[in-house]
């Protein structure tokens, strides 16, 4: 009797171990520099237990994001639901600079009616909610203090992805940015002691939502997101070479693309969603080519004795940018597309790697190596100064976030690879530790909604 | 420091296969031993052997499977330069090859953790093509040799130490 309880125990333990190994966050650094704001529970208008609890989805977001700093809920001087029943004194003494509100009403089919406000506190202390202004020669009512507020109706199954786009709106509201809290990472998870050692993996930003698209004996390597957020390119052994794969991850349909003799690895997607750049050794030692995708033809991008790798597209689809050591020691350059002229972009520390431009144009992140460590580091396009930007060991695979506002990478922690993340400014850290095995080369993803 | 053992530990070894490959003569290890049991002490007989004289070649043919034991080649942090210590054991897979031209050989080459995965596969690369070039220069056909490049993908050694990254900086030599 005992030993089958035992067994059982067992059985139910792993299980969960399974059912939770989805990564989660935990903030390292950066929590004091936030914003404070106020994620005010939502009001469930219904009958018996509240569906969901959206204001923390909204609350986590922000606070990832590393711009805001939520206040707890059980510190929250009121409740409020509305607009109309805030008391801005209280809130402004906390410092508080915006608030949310809403309510949850059942509605027909077992749906749901979410609706919100939010609400400026220094605007809405101003005027105490009841701003007027003049309008055709005429004081009325003004909403000047309500930054946004909507009404939607959502299944039961859409809750998580509706906290989401409420975070969107807030983030975009308050910082003027667009939000990147309905993205998606992919990324491979490695555990030598599976029959499948290698899992190619897409979860939501946050983790939450884990699916795996590919399992293999053999490993997976450098997934690139399409810029419609429907495939993934990637390099695979499973054939006892490397070869580059392209899948959609929504109807599976899989197809290799490159499998010449040697290496083939790196694939990156252009932005035009036409191209693949990627790394071939065919003719010898490592060089950078473009496969046309619907036409397969094939165009070498540079032409080099030394490793050439690491490609990735400037915005405009014109230039890549590459790791390169025909200098000596691998640096990051420039290839144009169209003249074929070729720029040493780094310079500073033992080495530079896997360069990536930001969407605003305006840096370059990097792997630095500086008195042998690795870090995740940014370098400024047009001065040239660079910044490192984490203190982790062994930093690699940085991947920036489609609004440029963070930057996911590969790292070391207590003896394990893991994921990590770290604000564009170099504030924000947080680490996302995954239960069993490790996690190696992150690809986070274009805009999907 | 620890391929220098491991070098001397060729070297003690490779004799004493061919002497344990004396003493037992044909049989196998089991077969020997079951024939020690049922021999009794106490008989009044007991007979004694020479040792067969084993042909130069044939003590060379034995050296070079001994030799052939061994087939990962360590490398330094960020090069492919292959050490000196390994020409006895490249020597001896060299050897084998030549003599059997149809044997195919997949080199494989790895890197350590440090560093970018992309440029580690290049650089696993490099050290499989350093090692093809070494047997090449030993008459082996290029035609025999297939390279594969795991970068840091495959590490013996995951503790992330010195050690283990020395480890991890290898070509393997896979029939």
């Amino acid at each position: 009797m005992k030993l089958i309880t035992r067994i059982t125990i067992i059985f139910i333990s792993l299980f969960t171990l399974t059912a939770h190994a989805a990564l989660d966050i935990v903030i390292t650094e950066g929590v004091d520099s936030a914003r404070p704001v106020a994620i005010v529970p939502f009001k469930w208008l219904g009958q018996g237990p509240a569906p969901e609890n959206l204001s923390q989805v909204v609350a986590a977001d922000l606070r990832r994001s590393g711009r805001f700093s939520p206040v707890a809920a059980f510190s929250m001087p009121s409740q409020p639901s509305s607009s109309r029943d805030i008391q801005y004194a209280q809130w402004a003494n906390l410092g508080v600079e915006a608030i949310l509100v809403g309510t949850i009403k059942p509605y027909q089919d077992g749906r749901f009616v979410v609706g919100f406000e939010l609400i400026d506190v220094v605007r809405g202390q101003l005027s105490g909610g009841k701003a007027k202004m003049l309008s055709n020669g005429n004081l009325i009512a003004s909403n000047a203090h309500i930054l946004d507020s909507r009404e939607t109706v959502i299944s039961r199954a859409e809750f998580r992805q509706y906290g989401h786009r409420i975070s969107d709106i807030i983030y975009e509201k308050l910082t003027g940015d667009r939000g990147a809290f309905r993205t998606k990472i992919a990324y491979v998870l490695v555990n030598a002691k599976n029959k499948y050692t290698h899992r190619l993996m897409i979860a939501d930003y946050d983790g939450k939502n884990e699916v795996e698209i590919l399992r293999s004996k053999e490993p997976l390597m450098s997934p690139s997101w399409s810029p419609d957020g429907t495939k993934l390119a990637y390099a695979s052994f499973e054939n006892q070479r490397q070869q580059i794969f392209i899948q959609d991850i929504y109807t599976q349909k899989r197809s290799k693309v490159s499998a010449y003799r040697g290496i083939n690895s790196a694939p990156r997607w252009s932005h035009d969603g036409k191209k693949l750049a990627l790394v071939l050794s065919k003719d010898g030692n490592p060089d950078i080519y473009i496969l046309d995708i619907a036409s397969k033809q094939l165009t070498r991008a540079t032409r080099n004795r030394a490793i050439d790798t690491e490609p990735s597209w400037a915005l405009d689809d014109n230039s890549l940018v590459f790791t390169s050591e025909r200098g000596g020691k691998p640096q990051i350059y420039r290839v144009n597309l169209v003249s074929g002229k070729i720029n040493r972009m780094t310079f500073d520390g033992e080495m530079n790697l896997g360069g990536s431009i930001t969407p605003n144009n305006e840096q370059l992140v990097l792997v630095n190596r500086t008195r042998g460590k690795y870090h995740i580091a940014k370098q400024n396009i047009k001065t040239g100064n660079l910044q490192v930007l984490t203190k982790t060991r062994l930093d690699e695979s940085p991947s920036i976030a489609p609004n440029g506002s963070m930057v996911i990478y590969g790292t070391m922690h207590r003896g394990k690879q893991v994921l990590a993340l770290v604000s564009i400014d170099g504030r924000f850290k947080a680490r996302l530790p995954v239960a069993d095995g490790e996690v190696r080369a992150p690809a986070w993803s274009p805009y999907i909604y | 420091m620890r391929l220098n053992k491991i070098v001397k530990g060729m070297v003690v070894a490779a004799p004493m296969m061919i002497l344990a490959a004396c003493g037992s003569t044909s049989t196998t290890d089991a077969d020997y031993q079951e024939t020690q049991q049922v021999t009794p002490t106490d008989t009044t007989v007991q007979t004694g052997s020479l040792k067969k004289d084993v042909s130069p070649a044939e003590k060379m043919r034995l050296q070079l499977a001994a030799l052939r034991q061994e087939h990962i080649i360590y490398f330094d942090f960020d090069t492919s330069a292959v050490s000196n210590q390994f020409a006895s054991l490249l020597e001896a897979h060299a050897t084998y090859l030549r003599a059997h031209p149809s044997t195919a050989l997949v080199i494989e080459g790895h890197a350590d953790e440090r560093g970018t995965p992309e440029y580690n596969i290049a650089l696993g690369e490099r050290r499989a093509q350093a090692v093809a070039r070494y047997l090449e220069s030993l008459g082996v056909s290029a035609g025999q040799i297939e390279l594969v490049s795991y970068g840091e993908e495959k590490p013996l050694d995951s503790s992330r130490t010195d050690a283990g990254f020395a480890q991890n900086r290898r070509a393997v030599l896979v029939y």
